[in-house]
């Protein structure tokens, strides 16, 4: 579908470096790294908004790599929506149509549809300074999506938003990937990458660290910095039933469910588990006995993984180490708290 | 707020003085004009035919060198070339020389014996004494208002706005008339009143160029030389009030326009 081929671009100070990205067909693929990996200029570059200095695009078996922006079928939603302000929520959606010698119903007929995929009908003839940033938002993403771009390419969608705006948002791109929609996503934000894609790659000045799906990328990443970076290893698929997550294997965990959420993942930051020989006895309400399958060490502490039932990651202090003695194969005990346990839908 | 307000007293003090100092001789002239003479002066057909000649030239002059104006600025704000600070300080020349020493430098460029000046005899046109060369003397003078009026509204037109456009399957040229013209448009009307009002005033270039047909700052100097002081002025005050109605109704609308986008 979309593939990078060894693209390098220079910018100032700043390079991209022979990046290597393969998207398929449906994919939803995030792109995570931090401010000024180089995540908008790899955007800029797809949409044709930048020219590289080497490498090639190709977008469904086609080299697009000096290909004039307006013919490329990618569409791009900026960060901060680019919308027109000279025109009203339909005019800037219907924007893109009017080249597409669409007749006047056909066109009605396309903008009514993303509008309501949207869920932007109500806003159609309101300006567009009298939006709030939930709403730009589902207006840029519809005048994008109004177009059938081949890949739909985000620039920070969700980052500007604020916590309640993000679920109903992400909700919304999870639907337009279901439906067929090949996403390019970039964020600095790895639980947007949890919540949201199948596949992700980690960017650090203007390289790929690390490719590959989000479990792979999560559970097993390539070196400290991705590690630190995605600074989480414990998320699981996960149904809901009221405060209970069932998990895999017939886990269950104690959690607090204040959205009455039916299923989505669940995040257990290694920071707040507990680890001891025997069971404590404390305020905890999730504990599990398992046993030790690896220790690794990292540079100021050591990763244990323990199995039980599913591959809990838990840090644990040199200190702590030593005065437990905890090997590969020793039987231990995990707790931690209900509230310890993030939930994303 | 209050004037005076954490601002020292003597600023509103200093700023009256400098807006007495530009109404009073103004308010002045039109003290010492009876309505009688101004209305006998409005029936002379010299006045009149004056008044329109100037003010159609000079609209006519605006409205046919903007269509390359715009385009120049356009480019000007968007586009990085060689030698782009030389071609801005080219721009804002007509500013800064003389403008009687710019109306030699067009008279030589449009007299008889030019190229531009053949070329135009040869379909029977002579810009000298025609009101073709009291547009261009108008032109040479006024013509940097528009461009840099422009320039900073299409520099204020956030660039990504043209980027999601030729994203969303728009030409280049499509681009620049649905989006970067329209979001520009307060500036570029406001540059094209500035050059319109600057034409109509130009004296020092068009004399060389063109004492007749007289334009009406060339008549009120002739009648001032030769019959004095009071038979310029009824000229000038109803002058002056033609152009402060062109230059409110044209505020007017570019306020509206405004206010509609």
């Amino acid at each position: 579908m979309l593939k990078l081929k060894n693209l390098t671009k220079q910018l100032g100070e700043f390079s991209l470096h022979n990046i290597n990205l393969d998207i398929e067909p449906g994919d939803y693929f995030i792109l995570l790294g931090r401010s000024g990996a180089g995540k908008t200029i790899l955007l800029e570059l797809i949409a044709g908004l930048l020219q590289p200095d080497l490498g090639e695009i190709w977008l469904q078996e086609e080299i697009i790599t000096h290909t004039k922006i307006q013919l490329r079928k990618v569409g791009i939603v900026f960060q901060d929506y680019a919308l027109f302000p000279n025109m009203n929520v339909r005019e800037n959606i219907e924007y893109g149509l009017k080249r597409d010698k669409l007749s006047p119903a056909e066109c009605n007929q396309r903008i009514e549809e993303y509008a309501h995929v949207t869920e932007i009908n109500h806003l159609l003839h309101r300006n567009i300074d009298h939006l709030s940033g939930g709403e730009l938002q589902r207006v840029a993403i519809a005048r994008t999506l109004v177009k059938k771009p081949s890949c739909l390419l985000l620039d920070e969608p969700l980052s500007s938003l604020d916590v309640q705006l993000r679920g109903g948002l992400r909700n919304m791109l999870r639907q337009i990937n279901k439906s067929g929609v090949t996403i390019l996503h970039v964020t600095h934000d790895y639980q947007e990458a949890i919540a949201l894609s199948n596949k992700v790659a980690v960017i650090n000045q203007g390289r790929i660290i690390q490719c590959g799906s989000t479990k792979d990328v999560f559970r097993n990443p390539a070196n400290e910095f991705v590690a630190n970076f995605t600074g989480v290893k414990n998320f699981f698929l996960a149904e809901f039933k009221g405060n209970t997550a069932l998990l895999k294997n017939n886990i269950q965990l104690h959690i607090v469910n204040p959205d009455r959420l039916t299923e989505g993942k669940v995040i257990i930051q290694s920071k707040y588990i507990v680890v001891s020989p025997e069971e404590l006895n404390s305020s905890s309400t999730n504990n599990f006995r398992g046993a030790l399958r690896q220790v690794i060490p990292h540079q100021s502490n050591y990763e244990l993984v323990v199995d039980i039932g599913v591959e809990l990651s838990v840090l644990i202090s040199e200190e702590s180490l030593q005065k437990y003695a905890f090997a590969p194969g020793t039987e231990l005990w995990v707790s931690f708290k209900a509230n310890a346990i993030q939930l994303l839908d | 707020m209050q004037l005076t307000k954490n601002t020292p007293l003597i600023f509103p003090l200093l700023g009256g003085l400098v807006l007495l100092f530009i109404l009073a001789p103004l308010a002045s002239m039109l003290l010492s004009t009876t309505p009688v003479q101004l209305f006998d002066t409005l029936h002379e057909s010299e006045v009149t035919a004056s008044i329109w000649l100037t003010i159609w030239v000079s609209m006519a002059t605006t409205l046919l060198f903007a269509a390359g104006a715009i385009p120049l600025a356009y480019i000007l704000a968007r586009k990085n070339f060689a030698f782009k600070s030389l071609v801005n300080g080219i721009i804002d020349l007509p500013i800064v020389i003389p403008h009687s020493a710019a109306g030699i430098a067009i008279l030589g460029f449009i007299s008889r014996n030019s190229a531009l000046g053949k070329a135009a005899s040869l379909v029977g046109l002579n810009f000298i004494g025609h009101p073709l060369g009291i547009g261009v003397a108008m032109a040479f003078v006024s013509i940097p208002f528009l461009i840099n009026a422009a320039r900073d509204g299409f520099s204020g037109v956030p660039y990504k706005l043209e980027q999601a456009a030729l994203n969303l399957g728009a030409s280049p040229a499509t681009v620049f008339f649905t989006v970067a013209l329209p979001l520009a448009w307060r500036n570029i009307l406001s540059g094209l009143i500035m050059m319109f009002g600057r034409g109509l005033s130009e004296f020092g270039a068009v004399i060389i160029v063109a004492y007749h047909p007289m334009i009406t700052p060339i008549l009120i100097y002739e009648r001032f030389n030769s019959f004095g002081l009071q038979y310029a002025r009824p000229v000038a005050v109803i002058f002056i009030l033609i152009c402060l109605a062109f230059f409110l109704l044209f505020r007017l609308l570019v306020k509206k326009k405004y206010a509609k986008t």
